[in-house]
């Protein structure tokens, strides 16, 4: 068998790059990160003619190979470094007919490599309705290249693409242009000192400080036979280059496309018209927000409670079917009790990131960004920031990650911070339950006041990363140059392909991410609930029954005694008591603040926990809410549950910080642990205040 | 004149950009002397700006756009 052909994807935002690496490997494609970096790295396997296999990576989109962020970094770090094992053999440029001209600037860069290119011409269907017409092999002589004309969305051409891999010793690696002519003193001497290595390879790492192999930046200015050059100089002679790579592109073009501009549609310019319009466009934003929130709850709670119900009888059948003992407790109470607990939150998670890709992948994103600059700022904030806010609703993770496109880092570090605030699927759970329990069922014009909670509860959130980012805009003294450049591509139909793909993708990682701290914690939790030290514990049957020994007890009463008793003094119960003096001015008990202790970890594993604590401490069959809903406050009586333990419970998590993952990220993003901790301590101060505050007004 | 002086819908010729002011990154996606750009929408208080250079449609500050000198085409045509 032949060796697999490495293959390198590589191309500007928004020319449908992920469409091409979709077509190619289909399902056989993973998502991973790039070792120490949280840069998402996507690989999948295409099978070629005649057998072959190809490895193909698709890397992050990028203008050009001088990079400005953390992602498009990681393409020229790979394409620098010929001893990588992921170094392509052959690099297949993705460009978009629309935009050929700005696409080839990257693509004559990547030929300066020396590497074997294919130049892949994208939504070739819209050529007609554009009035484009292209001189192929023109083109293929003048940028001494091979051209495959695809269609993603018709499917077309992705044989030709692949005939092409197939055959990749075939291709040129001679450059397009000779860009070194623009300062020819100053690289004939770089020349002289670096006989052996690529001169536009030297040109990368002076002006990037990158590395490739031994070389760096260092040694480049130690070698004293060569003088560089001032930053400034060096600024201006990347804006020759650029310049001469366009007049270069401008002439190629001139003769080799062919624009009738009589037969070319605009609906860009339509559509913009009305959707970046002063006040409609606004409007319309607003509309799509509400819509989306309203289709979230209303599209998914059919799934949710058939995941409800089959959760419930699973439980229940494994109690009846396995025999009576600790593991079995242990499965039907902690673990099936806890994943149930976030699988029922697949439906609206996914649906989430469902409406999240289809404004991303239609274009409309860019013109959110453009409409909430301006106000974005005001409070030290990009218009770029709404992206993050928005997925933040989903989760903070993949939302801190999205900050990269913020040009500006004061900007870029004020999103990072605040958007923990806005309320990610992991605090629904939460809120969904207490709010059952402690808000009224009424209406109010024709709303239901839980829903009118809940949607409350999404406004605080946004309302707090807004108010806090006002803050720290008057507090960090960050200099930082502000520039913002965004690109609105045009708008495009969704493919259902790269959406779905999206939609698994994100939910998987979402759902096996908590699971997983979700099974921990609920074993962890069974055990220190299920075991305790000293007497107290030990012989817990015998003190309650001599507690009780004059009271008229039935069996199943003191047994109850017993459990609630054992419970009280296992680990978990000595920990929880030994905190409650903090948590009861907020209106908890121990249990609550057990498991706000174990939601540092995340936040959607309250629930899990409460329902672990009680079914230990009880025997018989319940659902969670009716536990919950039973359970008495021991100072005050009465429910624990109440209006006003339930309002600062809600109000707690809405602003305190607990999610690790969440500030795992925040110290990978901001390279320091200084802000991910002044995020814990300062949300969650502010959220135990706002709590206290609250149960105290109210009870 | 400068870009930010530019009407919605009007026209303009880059004439030189200030480097230390300027990106890269917005150089690279066509703004560069001798191109053509076209202002075709803004936001409320004029910023940020939707631009059409040179076949790319892109969006910049105020702040960023006082930088890059231009003609407007009718004046050019004189």
């Amino acid at each position: 068998m032949s060796k697999q052909i490495n293959v390198a994807l590589i191309g500007n935002p928004n020319t449908g790059k992920t469409s091409v690496f979709n077509a190619l490997t289909g399902l056989n494609q993973k998502v991973g990160n790039y070792p120490g970096i949280t840069v998402e790295k996507k690989e999948g396997i295409c099978k070629l003619p005649r057998g072959v296999k190809a490895h193909i990576i698709d890397l992050p989109g990028t203008y050009s190979l001088n990079a400005s962020s953390l992602d498009e970094n990681v393409v020229i770090e790979l394409l620098l470094n010929k001893n990588d094992k992921d170094f392509p053999d052959v690099a297949v440029v993705i460009s978009d007919v629309e935009n050929l001209k700005r696409n080839l600037l990257l693509f004559t860069q990547i030929k300066d490599l020396e590497i074997p290119t294919i130049l892949v011409i994208n939504m070739s269907d819209r050529m007609a309705y554009k009035g484009i017409s292209l001189d192929i092999e023109y083109l293929e002589r003048k940028l001494q290249t091979k051209i495959a004309l695809i269609s993603t969305r018709k499917n077309k051409g992705i044989d030709d693409l692949k005939e092409l891999i197939t055959n990749y010793k075939d291709l040129s690696t001679t450059p397009c242009l000779n860009a070194s002519s623009i300062d020819k003193n100053y690289f004939d001497n770089l020349r002289k000192a670096f006989p052996n290595q690529l001169l536009y390879k030297l040109w990368l790492v002076i002006t990037q400080d990158v590395n490739f192999g031994k070389t760096n930046r260092k040694t480049i200015d130690d070698v004293s036979s060569f003088k560089t050059k001032s930053k400034t100089d060096l600024k201006r002679l990347q804006q020759k280059e650029t310049i001469k790579r366009y007049q270069f592109i401008n002439d190629t073009l001139k003769k080799g496309q062919t624009i009738d501009l009589a037969s070319a549609k605009d609906l860009r310019i339509k559509l913009d018209r009305i959707l970046t319009h002063k006040v409609w466009g606004y409007l319309i934003f607003g509309v799509i927000l509400l819509t989306i929130f309203q289709a979230i709850y209303d599209w998914s709670s059919v799934p949710m409670d058939f995941i409800d119900s089959a959760f419930a009888s699973l439980s229940e059948w494994t109690k009846s079917t396995l025999p009576d003992g600790a593991f079995t407790d242990l499965l039907a109470e902690g673990i099936i009790a806890g994943l149930g607990g976030i699988v029922i939150f697949i439906p609206q998670i996914a649906f989430l990131f469902l409406f999240i890709a289809i404004l991303e992948e239609s274009g409309y994103m860019s013109r959110v960004v453009f409409l909430m600059d301006r106000i974005m700022r005001r409070f030290g904030l990009s218009g770029k920031s709404v992206v993050p806010l928005i997925s933040g609703t989903a989760c903070a993770i993949p939302a801190i990650m999205a900050t990269r496109n913020i040009e500006s880092w004061k900007e870029r570090l004020i999103t990072i911070l605040v958007t923990p605030f806005t309320t990610c699927s992991a605090r629904l759970p939460v809120y969904l339950i207490i709010i059952s329990l402690v808000i009224p069922e009424g209406r109010f014009l024709g709303l239901s006041y839980q829903a009118l909670t809940l949607m409350l509860l999404y406004l605080i959130g946004f309302g707090a990363a807004v108010g806090s980012a006002y803050i720290l805009n008057k507090v960090l003294k960050i200099r930082s140059k502000t520039f913002f450049v965004v690109e609105m591509p045009n708008y495009k139909l969704p493919l259902f392909k790269n959406v779905a793909l999206t939609v698994i993708e994100k939910t998987k990682a979402f759902v096996f991410g908590a699971g997983k701290i979700i099974l921990a914690i609920s074993i962890v939790l069974w055990f220190l609930a299920s075991y305790g030290p000293g007497e107290q514990f030990n012989n817990a049957e015998r003190i309650v029954t001599e507690q009780y020994a004059n009271v008229n007890l039935n069996e199943e009463e003191l047994s109850q005694k017993i459990a609630s008793h054992k419970l009280e003094h296992s680990f978990i119960g000595v920990t929880g008591r030994a905190i409650e003096p903090v948590i009861r001015p907020l209106g908890y008990d121990w249990k609550i603040g057990i498991a706000i202790v174990s939601s540092f970890a995340a936040r959607e594993v309250f629930v899990g926990t409460l329902a672990t604590i009680y079914s230990v401490g009880s025997d018989e069959e319940e659902t969670i809410k009716n536990r919950m809903a039973g359970e008495v406050n021991p100072i005050l009586g009465g429910p624990l549950f109440n209006f006003a333990s339930g309002i600062s419970l809600l109000l707690f998590y809405a602003f305190a910080m607990q999610c690790m993952s969440t500030l795992a990220i925040v110290k990978k993003e901001t390279n320091s642990w200084k802000w991910p901790m002044y995020q814990l301590v300062i949300m969650s101060g502010f959220a135990y205040l706002v709590a206290l505050i609250a149960f105290q007004i109210l009870k | 004149m400068t870009l930010a002086d530019l009407k919605r819908g009007q026209q303009g010729i880059i004439k030189d950009v200030s480097s230390i002011h300027i990106p890269l990154k917005l150089l690279e996606m066509g703004c560069l002397p001798g191109n053509l750009v076209e202002l075709v929408q803004v936001a409320p208080f004029a910023d940020p700006m939707y631009l059409n250079i040179n076949g790319s449609h892109l969006a910049i500050r105020k702040e960023t756009a006082i930088h890059i000198l231009i003609e407007t085409v009718d004046e050019q045509a004189d």
